[in-house]
């Protein structure tokens, strides 16, 4: 009854580093409008395959962090994928059997979610967006996705980590 | 879940609503410094190999150039010293304290937002730099924005495009004043209540007035590409290009403005404490 030790915590903590550093590294303004969010996409990835080790709190920090590194209002982002993180969390057994495609319509609202929550908040700042084009990055990642899920998945298992 | 969404909806509350704390989000800026640095050695190690394997004589026409440049710039400092001196010849028949020279301090530029909707941009000065909240910051061509957050190696710098910014400006010909508004649009700003009467016309340029002591006055800040007189509207539309080179400058300079005492400031003591609540710890907006 005893579990095993956790390991690979450096390998969740290396992937969520490079997400940050992704979201963050300067890009031209077309481009800007449609950057996947990479934090949501790994989270997601690591709560559907760890959902007892990657969770809420987790998601919490990352976006914490995300908050501090784009000068954002403090837990906004925070609060959003902390709450992705526990949707997937109690969907994770349907999501892992959902075929890819079906798991990309998923991705697709989670983070149509997570972009509407970011825009409320960002609307008490006084920066609101007059049109939808907000929603953009989470068509941007719905489509990169299954690329997302295949590499994470196969590091995962080529490093065993559970 | 539930101590989550207190949690945050704590943190959200006293970012929104207590202004001490742009000076702890600087600390905070802390935990992801080593993240920006990280970010930043790619660009930095690409420049430092172009720069050691680029040829001998592009580095020497460069040279030139600069050269040259710097040449062109000296005659403009000698015509500006002894402009300079006129003026504090006459500043002193007036009467007026005397505007010293304002110290800078070159910061180069390590991010920029990655969120289309808030324009803003990290450089590689802090407290440790005596950085403050609220300095201006400048490029080659004009204000770029003011400091909004400072960390212990980082500051976060609004700019003026921003939608949250506004900066009091004034008309280099006719001398009108009024306030320039950001977008949230790299290359608009918008004159706020500019009368249909008032003169001001396409290729006006627009310096900082110094109102508000924040800005120091008279550095150029945009220049006016388009003036619309609508009959069904109350003022004329002012849009305006900003003179900095906001997407592309690298290098920036932060200006030590002196303290917020006017120009022309009030010999009665008592008046003396309104001054210092002029300047709050806030962010303008």
């Amino acid at each position: 009854m005893v579990a095993p030790p956790a390991r690979g915590s450096w390998l969740i903590l290396l992937s969520f580093m490079l997400a940050l550093m992704l979201t963050e590294i300067p890009m031209p303004e077309v481009f800007e409008w449609g950057r996947p969010q990479w934090a949501a996409l790994v989270l997601i990835y690591w709560v559907a395959a760890l959902p007892h080790r990657v969770g809420p709190w987790y998601g919490w920090v990352v976006g914490l962090l995300l908050d501090i590194l784009q000068g954002s209002l403090l837990g906004i982002h925070a609060i959003s994928l902390a709450l992705i993180a526990a949707i997937i969390q109690a969907l994770h057994q349907r999501f892992r059997m959902y075929p890819l495609w079906q798991q990309a319509l998923l991705v697709l609202v989670m983070v149509g979610l997570y972009q509407q929550l970011l825009n409320w908040g960002q609307s008490l700042q006084g920066a609101r967006s007059d049109s939808l084009l907000f929603l953009l990055p989470s068509l941007v990642s719905a489509f990169i996705w299954p690329w997302v899920f295949v590499l994470l998945r196969s590091i995962r298992r080529a490093l065993s980590v559970s | 879940m539930t101590l989550i969404v207190v949690l945050s909806l704590g943190l959200m509350l006293t970012d929104l609503f207590w202004s001490p704390m742009a000076y702890y989000r600087g600390y905070l800026s802390l935990a992801v410094t080593p993240l920006r640095w990280l970010m930043d050695l790619p660009p930095r190690v690409l420049t430092s190999i172009d720069q050691s394997l680029s040829e001998r004589d592009e580095l020497q026409v460069e040279n030139d150039n600069l050269r040259a440049d710097l040449l062109l710039m000296a005659r403009k400092l000698q015509r500006l010293d002894s402009m300079d001196n006129e003026n504090g010849r006459l500043r002193k028949l007036l009467g007026v304290s005397k505007q010293l020279d304002q110290r800078v301090l070159l910061a180069e530029l390590i991010g920029v937002s990655a969120d289309p909707f808030s324009h803003q941009i990290v450089i590689n000065k802090g407290f440790g730099d005596q950085v403050y909240l609220g300095q201006p910051v400048l490029d080659e061509g004009g204000v770029m924005g003011q400091v909004v957050e400072v960390g212990p190696y980082t500051s976060r710098v609004l700019l003026i495009t921003d939608a949250q910014h506004a900066i009091p400006v004034q008309v280099n010909r006719s001398g009108f004043r009024s306030l320039l508004l950001g977008r949230g649009s790299d290359q608009e700003l918008l004159l706020d209540h500019v009368p249909d009467t008032a003169d001001i016309k396409v290729g006006d340029r627009l310096l900082s007035s110094g109102l508000g002591a924040r800005f120091p006055k008279g550095y150029p800040v945009a220049e006016v590409v388009e003036v619309i007189h609508d009959p069904g509207q109350p003022f004329a539309t002012v849009r305006c290009q900003p003179t900095a080179q906001l997407d592309t400058s690298r290098y920036l300079l932060l200006i030590f403005a002196q303290s917020a005492t006017p120009v022309l400031a009030p010999e009665t003591p008592q008046a003396s404490p309104k001054v210092s609540t002029l300047n709050p710890p806030e962010e303008e907006s």
